[in-house]
């Protein structure tokens, strides 16, 4: 049934620092990656070497520029994918049950078998988190690497979704949101996460971690002193003399 | 949104269709004509549906569709479909066949089509994503539809003309309200990237060079481009030029001529709901169009 869980066990998600992201797009790869052979039918391309290539990913790396009314702007990196909703609109609207949130984690997943491939969750999804995989006419979304997560073929440091573990600034954290106690939460609650369009009512895992404040920017030229020439002995006779004709 | 040909037809021939049943349902007709007309009716509607799985990324499975029912629209709607077409059945044997059977199935089918249309129109009145379809009016346009289709199709004139006035009229306050509704969610790139706080954000490079799926399904903008003009043309063929040929030109003529001049307005109509209506996802990607 595509009813959702009254309460679920785990918060599973992800926080992303927007802070430290640097929009290298390792994550968009890495997901891309894994997922082209773990959980259900690949990521297919459709001209990737063509005029018009197109693909279905599930991570998608926007950059943002920001400007405040008396600073300067910033660029802000974001990478967009499933939040995880504990109010997942995408799933009631499922016509055949292949949409769910799962009790014990939150996690929301496709069962690819049972998706006609309508794209109404699609639709109902405000974060554009889900795509249609054009070769397979059925529905891809973030699966939270839930093929890694609990996989004990893995080595234990590699029980993460691949996005979080491929980052090299750090930017990404997996854990349980539903647990205050957890690292994640205390990153949210300390850095004041946030979640997106809270106002659509879906009720996002997945948090944000805002850029951090910047420093005030430097007034005078950093070539200021070397500027300001004091020379001595010959040169300084000879700056006097010219000075002077 | 993409307005795709197969879900246009779907909405259009089956809420025709399903009004002609329901028309048929409640007055009836007999002999070898009540067989070619409960035939047209159960055509559109059939088709209608049909037409609706030709959007399906796996067709096959369309069947699971029914399994829903508790929590979506899309699944109601099957249900409502299929039950409201089986009621119609014995009715429309009666009358071709001359039983005596009252008018039980068929007002009950009538009840069946305003339930079928209603759910077909909320599976796009649910989505907030959507905020032009997340609205009232979106189910009173899709039943008056329905309504004046079926009525139009019948050649009722005392009936027909007073309901297309009344679809005239209950199309121009969903477009009223259409034109602020975006606005009115209050979704901006600033909430939808949490980043509003801090100053005015724009986008600095897009994710992708490439098109994608969203930007094919939900970043449509053709229709905005020529919404008036589609408006117009919606108004005028479904609703004034049916009144006109109902009123002035007599017999079969004008009824056909009403009905093809209705059916062209419905389908403009459909096709701006679809084209005009903006996801809020794009705002990820900045091309906000007011």
């Amino acid at each position: 049934m595509t009813a959702l869980p009254r309460a679920t066990e785990k918060a599973l998600g992800l926080v992303i620092d927007l802070d430290t992201c640097v929009g290298c797009h390792a994550c968009v790869t890495a997901c891309k990656g894994w997922n082209d052979q773990g959980y259900g039918v690949p990521l297919s391309d459709q001209e990737p070497y063509g005029a018009h290539p197109s693909g279905t990913f599930l991570n998608r790396v926007h950059s943002y520029a920001v400007q405040p009314v008396d600073a300067a702007a910033q660029i802000v990196n974001f990478p967009r994918s499933c939040l995880h909703c504990a109010d997942a609109p995408c799933v009631t609207v499922c016509p055949t049950g292949a949409s769910y949130k799962r009790v014990e984690d939150g996690i929301v997943l496709v069962n690819e078998d049972a998706c006609i491939g309508c794209g109404l969750c699609a639709w109902a999804c405000p974060y554009g988190a889900r795509e249609m995989d054009a070769a397979a006419g059925v529905m891809k979304k973030c699966t939270l690497c839930v093929d890694r997560i609990y996989n004990e073929n893995l080595p234990e440091e590699d029980r993460e979704p691949a996005c979080v573990r491929t980052c090299p600034t750090g930017a990404r954290h997996f854990g349980d949101l539903g647990d205050p106690e957890s690292a994640v939460s205390r990153l949210v609650a300390e850095r004041e996460g946030f979640a997106l369009m809270p106002d659509m009512g879906t009720k996002p895992v997945n948090r944000y971690l805002p850029p951090r404040k910047k420093d005030r920017m430097q007034e005078a030229s950093l070539l200021a002193p070397l500027l300001d020439i004091q020379a001595t002995g010959f040169a300084g006779w000879l700056d006097r003399v010219l000075g002077k004709m | 949104m993409n307005p795709a040909p197969s879900v246009i037809v779907f909405t259009v021939l089956s809420g025709m269709g399903f009004g002609f049943l329901a028309l048929l349902g409640v007055f009836g007709a007999t002999g070898a004509a009540a067989f070619f007309l409960w035939g047209i009716g159960y055509g559109l509607a059939v088709a209608g549906l049909v037409a609706s799985a030709f959007h399906l990324g796996n067709p096959q499975r369309a069947l699971l569709a029914f399994t829903q029912w508790r929590t979506s629209w899309l699944s109601r709607e099957a249900w409502a479909s299929v039950v409201t077409l089986g009621l119609f059945a014995p009715q429309a044997l009666a009358d071709w066949l001359g039983f005596d059977w009252g008018r039980g199935f068929g007002m009950a089918g009538a009840v069946g089509v305003a339930l079928t249309v209603f759910c077909t129109s909320m599976i796009y009145a649910q989505i907030r994503a959507v905020p032009r379809w997340h609205h009232w009016t979106v189910p009173a346009v899709f039943l008056a539809y329905a309504a004046t289709g079926g009525l139009v199709m019948g050649g009722f004139s005392p009936l027909a003309v007073p309901a297309l006035c009344v679809l005239g009229v209950v199309m121009a306050i969903h477009w009223h309200y259409g034109a602020r509704a975006f606005a009115r969610a209050g979704q901006t790139m600033g909430t939808a990237t949490g980043l509003g706080g801090i100053g005015a954000v724009s986008v600095f490079e897009q994710p992708h060079t490439g098109g994608n799926y969203l930007m094919r399904e939900m970043i449509y903008v053709v229709g905005r481009k020529h919404a008036e003009r589609v408006r117009m043309i919606a108004m005028v063929f479904s609703v004034m030029l049916p009144v006109i040929a109902l009123a002035y030109v007599p017999g079969l003529v004008g009824v056909a001529l009403a009905v093809l001049t209705h059916l062209v307005g419905a389908l403009a109509q459909r096709w701006l709901f679809f084209a005009e209506a903006e996801h809020v996802v794009v705002l990820y990607y900045g091309q906000r169009v007011a």
